[in-house]
């Protein structure tokens, strides 16, 4: 892992009140406090999607824009593998942006803006213009302006663009903030087709956490200019000791992987062990989910998530209960979350998943530590297969 | 016909002035206003101010001080006699000197609100896809901005056409070198040919006419909330 974790990123940025600007931020007087100050120092996986989530005014937008060298931080280090890209200016660090309000030239068409970044593309390694006119799906966009397009439409062409100049690294600040829960689902999904079939790091600033978790593979959790914590999205979204395991909308993600399919109740089975044999639908149950009827195949991955709240624990195994995904864990963590309720985490295969009781349940039951114990999980969704 | 070889050659000398004095007021005139309607220091309003003062001076104070300038015991006069072996005063050179500052508000006033109104985000965007100052300057600032480029270019050649005061002082009147339209004009007054006199006036008046109505139509097609400026 740690090889892959090439991007290091190293950024201070002070902003002074407005009135010293001009003369403290000279002398850095230190008995001038900074109205908000930035400091970070990450290293960020060179593959895959980084969210980087945080509360709005946490420093997310200026920490992108330092990355793409549009503000000038004090002090900034940033490499991406052996290229150290912090002394050259924006437009030589070959990095794409996609800003929350699209930019798009209101003078050029959908293909002229297509157009504009494709004739000054970095390199010649990059996707091909009808490459990204498919991932995206605006080929039928292309003739017009962009100011007959809609917010999600105008985000999609935005892309596009920011992808035709076979970017180093892909920047994203909060692309789907001016976008209605529909055209929402659609980028996703265009983001995630983008993100399997083109090899670069992309870098995603966010503070909707649904977003961060169906797209995100590496998490940074940024507040009030600091990194709070960052890691892995899956282990993020279980460690207990994060605010975010806290939520009311807690949950975690698992990958898993599809086994089988009974078409007789129209379900499709799950396994959570990835390197598990195919082919045993059933045969270890404990350790699968079922799910409505996907359209992918054996083998294909799926990331589903669980909400906290929508899990409970079960000494023995319930055999009457209309609950069909019932796993077989150890807890592995136990936390109070307040007087009532606390949060018990369990492993499944290598997975964690967390559950959100009560107090008075976590006695009744005697839970601890170690403990083997059943999860009855209501409901999976899934983040990235489409239903049938 | 009407017109005699004086006042054809001092059509031509006026059409030549005003098209070489378009040009470079378009060339010094951008990146001027460009860094007026960006620039916050305090050096900036005293710059302006110099830009604008054409437009309240008296012509013959220009013309004025222009001419001492000019002269060859004057750093500017003896510079560019230094440098082309001529001197300023009473030449087209000089003339175009003249009216390159006469002029220069005309030109750097309608690009700087044009400029303040572009929407720099757009800038940006296009740095991040690699594009230098000159690239972007060339692809989004002036498609963006050429309504205010328009205006700036017919607006700066309108009013070079009609310049007097300054010519008259710094020119003189030489016929074929820097006799122009209006002072041609103004000689036929003094000779009391009304007929000629009439010829031209009504030609210039129907000219700056002609070049307004134009210029209105095409601000009008291209209005303000269409492409590149910020939703007023």
């Amino acid at each position: 892992m740690s090889k892959d974790k090439n991007i290091q990123l190293s950024v201070e940025h002070y902003f002074f009140p407005k009135k010293c600007v001009q003369k403290e931020r000279v002398k850095k007087d230190d008995s001038q406090e900074a109205d908000f100050s930035l400091v970070i120092k990450a290293q960020l996986p060179n593959r895959g999607i980084t969210a980087i989530y945080g509360p709005s005014g946490c420093g997310k937008t200026t920490l992108l824009r330092c990355i793409a060298g549009l503000e000038i931080a004090e002090q900034c280090q940033l490499s991406i593998g052996d290229i150290d890209l912090a002394s050259l200016p924006t437009k030589h660090r070959q990095l794409g942006y996609v800003f929350q309000e699209n930019r798009l030239f209101p003078h050029l068409s959908v293909d002229g803006n297509l157009e504009f970044s494709y004739k000054r593309r970095f390199s010649d390694n990059g996707p091909s213009k009808q490459q990204v006119i498919d991932w995206l799906d605006i080929e039928t966009l292309l003739d017009r302006k962009p100011d007959q397009l809609s917010g999600g439409q105008k985000q999609r062409v935005s892309i596009a663009r920011a992808l035709l100049t076979a970017p180093r690294c892909l920047l994203l600040d909060e692309p789907l903030a001016g976008v209605d829960s529909k055209a929402r689902n659609l980028i996703l999904q265009h983001m995630k087709t983008v993100a399997d079939n083109l090899k670069i790091p992309m870098v995603y600033v966010s503070h909707n956490l649904d977003e961060i978790t169906r797209l995100a593979d590496y998490l940074m959790i940024m507040d009030q200019g600091r990194l709070v914590a960052d890691g892995a999205l899956l282990d993020m979204l279980s460690r207990l000791d994060l605010d975010l395991t806290r939520q009311e909308n807690a949950a975690v993600v698992l990958n898993t992987k599809i086994v089988g399919h009974d078409d007789h109740y129209s379900l499709t089975q799950l396994s959570l062990g990835l390197d598990l044999n195919l082919g045993s639908v059933g045969s270890c149950a404990d350790t699968q989910l079922s799910v409505g009827r996907l359209c992918g195949e054996a083998g294909d991955t799926v990331r589903v998530r669980i909400p906290c709240r929508d899990v409970s624990i079960a000494l023995e195994k319930p055999s009457q209960s209309s609950i069909l995904n019932i796993l077989s864990g150890a807890i592995t963590d136990i936390e109070l979350v307040d007087g009532a309720r606390a949060i018990v985490k369990t492993d499944v295969l290598g997975q964690s998943i967390l559950a959100r009781i009560t107090r008075k349940s976590l006695e009744h039951l005697a839970l601890e530590k170690g403990k083997s114990v059943y999860l009855q999980i209501k409901t999976v969704a899934l983040l990235s297969e489409t239903l049938v | 016909m009407n017109l005699l070889d004086s006042d054809i050659s001092a059509l031509w000398l006026t059409l030549q002035l005003a098209a070489v004095t378009t040009a470079i007021l378009m060339v010094v005139g951008a990146p001027l206003a460009w860094w007026l309607s960006r620039s916050t220091s305090r050096f900036a309003s005293v710059i302006e101010a110099t830009v604008a003062l054409p437009l309240i001076l008296p012509p013959t104070v220009i013309g004025f001080y222009l001419l001492i300038a000019f002269s060859p015991d004057n750093f500017l006069g003896s510079g560019w006699l230094a440098l082309t072996g001529q001197p300023l005063a009473f030449t087209f050179s000089g003339l175009v000197v003249g009216s390159v500052i006469y002029s220069l508000p005309f030109v750097v006033q309608p690009l700087q609100s044009g400029f303040q109104h572009f929407d720099h985000k757009l800038l940006e965007a296009a740095e991040t896809m690699g594009a230098g100052t000159l690239d972007r300057f060339i692809n989004l600032i002036i498609p963006l901005t050429r309504r205010a480029f328009v205006t700036a270019a017919l607006l700066g050649f309108a009013h070079t056409m009609g310049e007097f005061g300054v010519v008259l002082m710094i020119g003189g009147n030489i016929p074929g070198e820097t006799q122009v339209l209006s002072i041609a004009l103004y000689d036929h007054v003094e000779a009391l040919d009304y007929q000629r006199a009439h010829w031209l006036a009504g030609g210039l008046l129907a000219f700056s006419f002609t070049l307004l109505i134009l210029l209105y139509g095409f601000n009008r097609q291209h209005g303000v909330s269409k492409a590149g400026v910020k939703q007023l």
